[in-house]
């Protein structure tokens, strides 16, 4: 019973995955059709060398790296704080996780243009009626932009998550120790944080394979701009492909993102294993 | 337990009730602002608020850009993947909870491996076959993609909840002399159905708001809304009550279905590593 799904998948993954690599080989332009020929590693040896390529991964590093920071440490606050005895604690918590089910291109545009528009937008708003200068969030610091835009869709969904992990905490654990004479932050360090050290994993590694992939966000707020200011991997080997029509480099790029994204899920496969045994 | 004091929780309650609408703020600001004028919208926050309340731009999103066709296609392609993607997995990932075999931990691993491969490496591969094969801009390609692309959080998602399905229910039903068609419509059915439940609302959320594929596949027929909304980037999107009265609409059924879903959401995202 389990063939059709394993048929299935199987195809997925084989057939464009090897399209992919046997085109990476080929001098391949969709706007000369009929004049494929093979040029070995050649179209990885201009992808790898092209000056975008290490912007592209600067990008990468620095959006994941960022956010990771950002989601990471704020979860931990969050997670703490709606952990507490409250009330109304199902709505509370149903605003703060609000932005992880707003679609990318929504919280994109919302952002970019009624947020963060220096004229009409909130802030520059707010900065002309206390008579400061508005702050140009996308002509002065682009990338912090995007990564301040994505942030705020993953931090609910690590604040979920380690709410959830928090919540299985054994409160037993807690009570005696503060019996012993533990204070807050010696109960953090030594108990709570230690509960956490595998959701948090767990967030930070399925967050990495869903950060190294951003597209729409970069699309709809800066086309990968200015220059390439903004581009990530993913954005890059799209411009390379679908908008210059280059397959041949489009493809090496590709079997690069999977090398790299290959990588931290072996990471990412031996946390989840070990829950099967 | 010991007794909180109401002070302390009327403090916690204020301090975690800030956090919240601070968070949701643009959520809550794009929902005042779709029921605003387009001249109201971009006054500033204190005019915006003190101004008149319309439906107008709702109505002007809809005539002028035919939000309903959008709408509808990311019905048809969130629903028709998923129910697609279920019909795949429910045998399989019973197979796989119920009767395992030697190579079903192994199986499972790879399913999720299929899951790690970054879209765009196979951008390319998937484009081209849609041009040739007359798929590009069809909510039948979509379909496909995202059937395909969940298929194994699916099969994950529904193997654990299998698992936790007593196999001793089983044999007492089977003592009680029930038949293997009693034992999977009465026993087995009812116990399963709520994972399937689960399972089926976060694929729809993850299908709703899925924007590699939807924007690249498709131009403007089967475009379903994630694509709609990136084509407001210029200028429309500078028509804050417009953009707000479409946004509202886009998201408005995927929050309503994720307030069910919280908990659930973590265990399907984090493949059961986090219940």
């Amino acid at each position: 019973m389990m063939s059709p799904s394993v048929l299935l998948l199987l195809g997925w993954m084989l057939v464009p995955l090897t399209m992919t690599i046997y085109f990476s080989f080929l001098r391949y332009n969709l706007l000369n059709p009929g004049t494929e020929s093979f040029t070995g590693w050649t179209n990885y040896y201009y992808f790898v060398t092209d000056p975008s390529f290490t912007d592209a991964l600067v990008n990468t590093i620095s959006i994941f790296g960022g956010v990771l920071l950002i989601t990471t440490i704020g979860g931990i606050a969050f997670s703490l704080l709606l952990d507490q005895p409250m009330w109304k604690s199902g709505l509370i918590r149903m605003l703060v996780i609000a932005p992880f089910f707003v679609m990318p291109t929504v919280s994109a545009l919302v952002w970019k243009n009624m947020f963060m528009n220096p004229v009409n937008g909130f802030f520059g708003q707010i900065a002309s009626f206390l008579g400061l200068q508005p702050f140009d969030f996308f002509g002065q610091a682009p990338l912090l932009s995007v990564i301040w835009i994505i942030s705020w869709q993953w931090l609910p969904f690590a604040t979920l998550i380690l709410l959830t992990a928090l919540q299985s905490l054994d409160r037993e654990q807690l009570e005696a120790s503060e019996m012993d004479g533990a204070n807050s932050f010696s109960r953090f360090i030594f108990i709570i944080l230690p509960h956490l050290a595998r959701p948090i994993t767990v967030a930070i590694l399925i967050q990495t394979i869903f950060l190294l992939s951003i597209f729409a966000e970069i699309l709809v707020t800066t086309n990968g701009g200015p220059g390439t200011a903004t581009t990530n991997l993913t954005y890059l080997i799209y411009v390379q492909s679908l908008l210059q029509f280059d397959v041949g480099a489009g493809s090496a790029g590709g079997v690069i993102a999977i090398i790299l994204a290959n990588i931290v899920a072996i990471f990412l496969m031996r946390m989840i294993g070990k829950n099967l045994e | 337990m010991r007794a909180i004091s109401n002070n302390r929780k009327a403090f916690n309650t204020a301090i975690a009730l800030t956090l919240g609408l601070f968070m949701s703020f643009p959520i809550i600001w794009i929902l005042i602002l779709s029921f605003k004028s387009e001249l109201d919208a971009i006054g500033n926050p204190l005019q915006v608020l003190l101004s008149s309340w319309t439906l107008d731009s709702f109505s002007t999103v809809q005539g002028r850009s035919d939000y309903l066709k959008h709408f509808s296609n990311s019905v048809i392609i969130s629903l028709g993947s998923t129910f697609l993607a279920l019909l795949v997995a429910i045998p399989s990932a019973w197979a796989m909870a119920f009767v395992p075999g030697k190579q079903t931990k192994n199986i499972l691993m790879w399913m999720l491996s299929t899951k790690m491969l970054p879209p765009v490496g196979v951008l390319i591969p998937i484009y081209l076959l849609f041009r040739d094969y007359g798929l590009l801009d069809t909510r039948v390609g979509l379909v496909i993609i995202l059937t395909l692309i969940n298929l194994p959080i699916i099969i994950w998602m529904l193997y654990t909840y299998f698992k936790e399905i007593p196999v001793d229910i089983l044999e007492a039903a089977r003592m009680d002399g029930a038949g293997l068609k009693q034992e999977i419509l009465y026993v087995l059915t009812p116990m399963a159905i709520p994972g399937i439940a689960s399972t089926l609302i976060l694929n729809i959320i993850l299908a709703w708001n899925e924007a590699f594929w939807t924007i690249n596949l498709t131009a403007s027929n089967a475009a379903p809304l994630t694509a709609f909304i990136a084509s407001y980037s210029s200028p429309e999107g500078l028509f804050y009550a417009k953009l707000s009265a479409a946004s509202i609409m886009a998201i408005a059924p995927i929050l309503i279905m994720g307030w069910f879903s919280q908990k659930q959401l973590v265990r399907g995202l984090t493949f059961g590593a986090v219940k």
